[in-house]
């Protein structure tokens, strides 16, 4: 098989996966009161893995990157549920949450939230999700 | 507020979780699933005895009051459910143990099977129409996956089917639940049963009402139960038991929860239809039992007569009829396990499903042949056991209210059951022993446990049926006074 001249992709590749790490990041953050969330934000992540995927090959990306989807999933999955049972030890309603405002060093005055925790394993389940169905569907040849 | 109401659900799920992240650990899972059956069986007690005496339990999620937020409601149906489930959840998963083999369990059948259960349970618990639908997917994905798991060709050949009618039967769900809330403007199932009784239930109402009940129809196997037989025949035995004792029981609850507190007003249209249908499945369900000589077909055509008899007690829509919808929808969830894993363990041993090739079986298995002949006279509703006294409650129930053909078709198909399950014990049974002990398939070592359990529970359930009428006649009360939901549920906010 002829190696494809493909430099100008994996050039931009670089650099762009970057930018689309961090807008993920940026997305989740937002999501607490503006629109984003733990849903985009993970689906955003999982573009950028999914175009390193498609510009490097698969073995290259998984030796950087060893995680196994499914666990992702699952851990992400159980993070959410054991989130909200925090509220069942207060003896408050399953999926109660809670938030404060804190004065940290740096950041300043800034609000902390049970929700963010929550969010982090819904984004965690939809990367491993999203990454698991692209990886199975390119497995099936 | 009681937190207890969502254990059911997140103990199957935490566990199952857990059980993904350590995929190779076979015996954790094993440990795992016991575990996880035992706690929501030890759970769904505790809840049947807070109900008994404190009444309907509930939960607002997230501490959102209802009908803004969504509510988890334990009435005493539900917890009876509950129970059951996880008793024969339990059974079924012992008995897949020594028979599910290595390959699937390393394929995820234990998270697989405790993600069906968390989607089981959460049907039986949610009081929010649109929460109903997530638990069904959840309980339908895990059983796309449970039902081709392992690859066969015939397992691809029916998943196909189940997978495209369910797909159709969910978009259906969701179409009702938009016109549900385009009329009425909520989800909340006590809600809805207030506003519904509020504007009264007009020819649009009872419209929705009817695409739910085609909806719940379809999943349940009542009347439009095409996809079952062959869908229900092709996963190895241990995922077909939990398929038959539980996935239609999921629908029936479904049935039974929309048309009695929520469309509950022309029971002269919707139950009617209930009945005639119901009377329809039994007649079908049973001429199919008769008709196969395949062991797998006559016991998939026994659900469905199952399905019919169970809601014929609805359509009656009395005490009675209601009484002994609850006490046969328990037995057949234990009995329709017990037969299912009875039948995998005899076509396992003759290594083929057709009563033609076997016979004989009692001179090598008479332990097995008489807990098949046990469970042949329960499944038809021989008195004492367990299918006998809702037998008698459902055919008083469709007398009283004047639906004395839906009653004599159910005794009718009653004994057209018993003569299917007969044949099986006869033709397999009886006879001249052609298998010799060295030729045969498989074994009952390991398996006999989870039988003989389930046996035991048929007989308890039907020599205890005095010790669980309180029980059973809570539920009935709570289904027959809807007003006892919505005020557990919406509480000060009732209007």
């Amino acid at each position: 098989m002829k190696k494809p001249n493909d430099i100008i992709l994996r050039g931009v590749t670089k650099v762009a996966v970057v930018i689309i790490f961090t807008f993920a990041i940026n997305l989740f953050f937002a999501g607490h009161h503006n629109p984003g969330g733990g849903f985009i934000g993970g689906l955003a992540f999982a573009a950028a893995l999914t175009l390193m995927f498609l510009s490097y090959d698969v073995d290259s990306v998984r030796a950087n990157f060893p995680v196994d989807f499914k666990v992702l999933t699952a851990v992400g999955v159980l993070i959410a549920v054991l989130t909200g049972m925090g509220g069942v030890f207060f003896d408050l309603p399953f999926l109660t949450q809670a938030f404060d405002y804190f004065h940290l060093p740096i950041f300043g005055k800034t609000e902390l939230a049970t929700a963010v925790l929550f969010d982090i394993g819904v984004a965690l389940a939809v990367i491993g999700t999203a990454m698991v169905i692209i990886m199975t569907i390119s497995e099936d040849r | 507020m009681n937190n207890i109401v969502i254990l059911p659900i997140i103990i199957p799920m935490i566990l199952g979780l857990i059980m993904v992240i350590f995929r190779r650990r076979i015996m954790l899972h094993r440990v795992l699933s016991i575990l996880s059956m035992t706690g929501t069986g030890g759970a769904a007690a505790y809840l049947i005895y807070q109900v008994k005496h404190e009444g309907i339990q509930t939960l607002q999620l997230g501490g959102w009051e209802a009908p803004f937020g969504v509510s988890m409601v334990v009435d005493m149906l539900s917890a009876l459910l509950l129970i059951t489930t996880s008793i024969v959840a339990l059974f079924c998963v012992i008995y897949a143990f020594k028979s599910i083999g290595r390959e699937r369990e390393e394929h995820y059948f234990y998270p697989l099977f405790l993600f069906l259960i968390t989607g089981v349970n959460g049907s039986f618990i949610t009081g929010d129409v649109f929460n109903l639908f997530v638990c069904f997917e959840v309980m339908l994905i895990s059983s796309y996956a449970l039902i081709t798991l392992g690859g066969k060709s015939i397992q691809l050949r029916e998943s196909i089917k189940y997978v495209l009618v369910n797909i159709i039967a969910s978009f259906l769900f969701l179409i009702a639940i938009a016109y549900l809330y385009a009329v009425t403007g909520t989800l909340n199932m006590a809600h809805l049963s207030e506003r519904v009784a509020e504007v009264g239930q007009g020819g649009l109402m009872t419209a929705v009402a009817i695409i739910f009940l085609f909806v719940f129809s379809l999943k349940a196997g009542l009347f439009l139960f095409f996809w079952l037989p062959g869908s229900y025949s092709a996963p190895p035995t241990a995922v077909a038991a939990v398929f038959a004792a539980l996935l239609t029981k999921v629908g029936i609850y479904a049935i039974y929860r929309f048309f009695t507190l929520v469309f509950y007003h022309e029971p002269q249209v919707t139950h009617l239809i209930i009945g005639i249908m119901a009377a329809v499945t039994m007649v079908l369900g049973a001429m199919g039992a008769i008709a196969y000589k395949d062991i797998k077909k006559i016991l998939t055509y026994n659900v469905v007569v199952g399905v019919g008899f169970i809601l014929a007690g609805l359509a009656s829509f009395t005490d009675a009829g209601m009484t002994g919808s609850i006490y046969y929808l328990m037995h057949d969830m234990v009995i329709k396990a017990l037969i299912f894993i009875i039948g995998g363990v005899i076509i396992a041993i003759a290594g083929t499903s057709n009563l033609d090739d076997m016979s004989g079986l009692i001179q090598t298995h008479p332990y097995l042949g008489w807990m098949f002949f046990i469970t042949a006279l329960s499944i038809s509703g021989i008195p004492p056991l367990s299918g006998f006294i809702g037998k008698v409650y459902i055919t008083e129930g469709t007398f009283t209210s004047g639906y004395y053909w839906l009653g004599a078709i159910g005794l009718i198909t009653s004994l057209m059951v018993l003569f299917s399950v007969m044949k099986i014990f006869m033709n397999s049974f009886w006879g001249e022993t052609i298998l010799s002990e060295e030729m045969e398939k498989g074994t009952t070592r390991g398996v006999m446990f989870p039988i003989v359990a389930l046996v035991m529970l048929t007989i308890g359930l039907g020599l205890g049926a005095e010790l669980l009428h309180d029980y059973v006649e809570i539920a009935v009360e709570g289904l027959m006074n809807p007003s006892l939901y919505i005020e557990a549920v919406l509480g000060g906010n009732a209007q």
